[in-house]
């Protein structure tokens, strides 16, 4: 893939290992600003640990080795004198299951901000998140109420409006919709359309209908190894592996 | 092979049966002991009743129970129990949880290792080591440092039992810890957290309930904490807020009627029952109410 001005994040021969295991091999890829990458793939071929070695989440977990270089508008995630904590300011993060705090509504969305300083009315922002994440209107009469009451819909776009108000510049999202109903997954695939205005969002996913609804790009894995990165529409409509095209097409049939 | 068949081929087997009823006799005669020290303490109790008022007994500030004139207030007797406790929690909880916070959340899997085995074997050292340590190492200490202190004091006795706690509270409070999920960990690191913000606004706050608990039973065993206090601390029933001087906790007490020569079935006698009754009702309560707290912590996280 070729260097284009409007990426944000690159990964160069980026090699992850877990002990002496290589979970992810020599992966070349490049995150566009404001556009929305898919990274799908079968499970265990290393999406998650590509992903959180784009904020150092792989950071907290023993005998991770990583080779080769993530850069951020040119600076190397990795390099010398990177400080993780600053990473994830620019670099905010949904999980798979969704993980709020056992605080108030108010509080998951507002500790964030308030521990980093950031500037402005904290209740303005706290507002303007949750707006965001289209959960306003569902818990604007009990922000005090504990967070572990929402239902789990409520829970993950929470979990979302908590990564909005550190207002960072990428958001990356590891299957967020994998432990949700119907209705709360088209809800969150509503919001992504809406959060590409403002946001660089990188989605790993398992669901083919989903990458090719959602994303501008897709990113095909499999056993470590980066296959297939294009357009959505290229590789799941014209892949030019073998290999993508039988996870794509059996996926879908 | 239709049902009848299988009905009628079904055998008795005995051995199964005298093993499930020789189960049941050990869950009862568990069960049973236990309500006969109760019924006993029960019946002496309120036969002492019958001899001292209850309210002299709960609220008298004197412990007199061989002396002439004699009195049997209870204070001083649960005074040294509290000086005990708070010296012994200044001494356990924090390290304790520090202890297991940097276990939890610092230590690699190999310093782990080390450690918790360790800790184990700490726990399991007999109480009258540490009676032993106090008396040959703590107090001649505490006298070096400080200018009045007896020879038996509280603050000796407070110190080792701290000491002796201490690997019950890391251990507890490093499980309370670690049944924090690491997604929540992973949730604050992702809002820009540092480790120390992490550990001391999530992951504590996340697991206050059982390490509450686990304080709760600390304290219920400093109470219950007998050979070490009774070595250390001193037989003088002594209302006071000094640590340095020599006091008698409640279980100190019990130890001393039931060495020395009182006349069984006396009202000196009966004190030991009524000073066990108050020592069972406390311990009971701690527990219950650790029990309640550790319950709740588990509904928490499923
Ligand atoms: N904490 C870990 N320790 C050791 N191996 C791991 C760990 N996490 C993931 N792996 C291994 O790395 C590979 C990739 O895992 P992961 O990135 O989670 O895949 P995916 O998200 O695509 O399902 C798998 O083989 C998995 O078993
Ligand atoms: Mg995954």
């Amino acid at each position: 893939m070729n260097t284009r001005d409007d990426a944000v994040l690159e990964a160069r021969d980026v090699t992850i290992r877990y002990g002496e295991q290589a979970a992810v091999k020599n992966v070349n890829l490049s995150i566009y600003e404001k556009k929305i990458t898919a990274i799908i793939g079968p499970s265990g071929c290393g999406k998650s640990t590509l992903l959180r070695s784009l904020n150092r989440m792989n950071d907290f977990i023993e005998h991770v080795t990583q080779d080769g270089e993530i850069l951020y508008r040119n600076t190397n995630l990795y390099g010398e004198g990177v400080d993780p904590v600053e990473v994830r300011l620019h670099m905010g993060m949904v999980f798979q299951r969704p993980n709020p705090f056992p605080k108030s509504i108010f509080r998951n969305v507002a500790w964030g901000p308030t521990i980093n300083g950031l500037p402005g009315d904290i209740n303005l922002r706290v507002e303007r998140a949750l707006k965001q994440a289209a959960l306003w209107n569902e818990v604007k009469d009990r922000l005090n109420d504990s967070a572990l009451n929402l239902s789990g819909g409520q829970q993950q776009r929470l979990c979302i409006a908590r990564a909005l108000a550190m207002e960072p510049e990428v958001i990356l999202m590891d299957e967020p919709c994998s432990a949700l109903d119907p209705v709360s997954t088209s809800r969150i695939e509503d919001l992504l359309f809406e959060l590409k205005q403002n946001y660089t969002i990188v989605i790993v996913t398992h669901n083919m209908q989903q990458a090719s609804r959602v994303s501008d790009y897709t990113a095909f894995m499999e056993n470590g190894s980066l296959i297939e990165y294009g357009d959505t529409d290229q590789v799941f409509t014209r892949p030019k592996q073998k290999r993508t095209e039988d996870y794509v097409t059996g996926r879908f049939g | 092979m239709n049902t009848m068949t299988l009905l009628t081929t079904s055998k008795y087997r005995w051995g199964e049966a005298i093993l499930r009823q020789l189960f049941f006799l050990c869950a009862l005669i568990s069960v049973l002991t236990t309500v006969i020290v109760i019924g006993i303490l029960a019946v002496e109790t309120s036969s002492f009743f019958q001899q001292v008022s209850i309210t002299d007994f709960l609220f008298g500030t004197e412990w007199r129970p061989m002396l002439e004139p004699k009195a049997y207030g209870i204070l001083p007797l649960l005074g040294g129990t509290m000086l005990i406790v708070v010296g012994s929690s200044i001494v356990a909880l924090p390290v304790g949880l520090a202890c297991a916070v940097y276990l939890s959340e610092y230590a690699s899997d190999r310093a782990r290792n080390i450690i918790k085995p360790v800790l184990e074997v700490l726990a399991g050292i007999p109480t009258v080591v540490y009676g032993y340590f106090a008396i040959s190492f703590v107090t001649p200490g505490l006298r070096f440092v400080f200018d009045d202190v007896q020879i038996f004091n509280a603050a000796s006795a407070a110190i080792v039992v701290g000491i002796m706690v201490l690997p019950m509270v890391a251990s507890l409070c490093d499980d309370a810890l670690r049944s924090v999920p690491l997604s929540l960990r992973e949730g604050a690191y992702s809002v820009g957290a540092t480790s120390y913000e992490v550990t001391a606004r999530v992951v504590v706050p996340a697991a206050l309930s059982g390490i509450f608990a686990a304080f709760v039973l600390a304290v219920s065993r400093a109470i219950g904490e007998t050979m070490a206090v009774t070595l250390a601390a001193g037989a003088t029933p002594n209302l006071t807020l000094n640590p340095l001087e020599s006091i008698q906790t409640m279980t100190a007490y019990i130890v001393q009627v039931s060495l020395g020569d009182t006349p069984s079935g006396g009202l000196a006698y009966k004190t030991l029952f009524a000073v066990a009754s108050v020592l069972f009702t406390i311990t009971l309560v701690m527990n219950l109410l650790a029990n309640k707290v550790m319950r709740k912590y588990q509904e928490v996280y499923e």
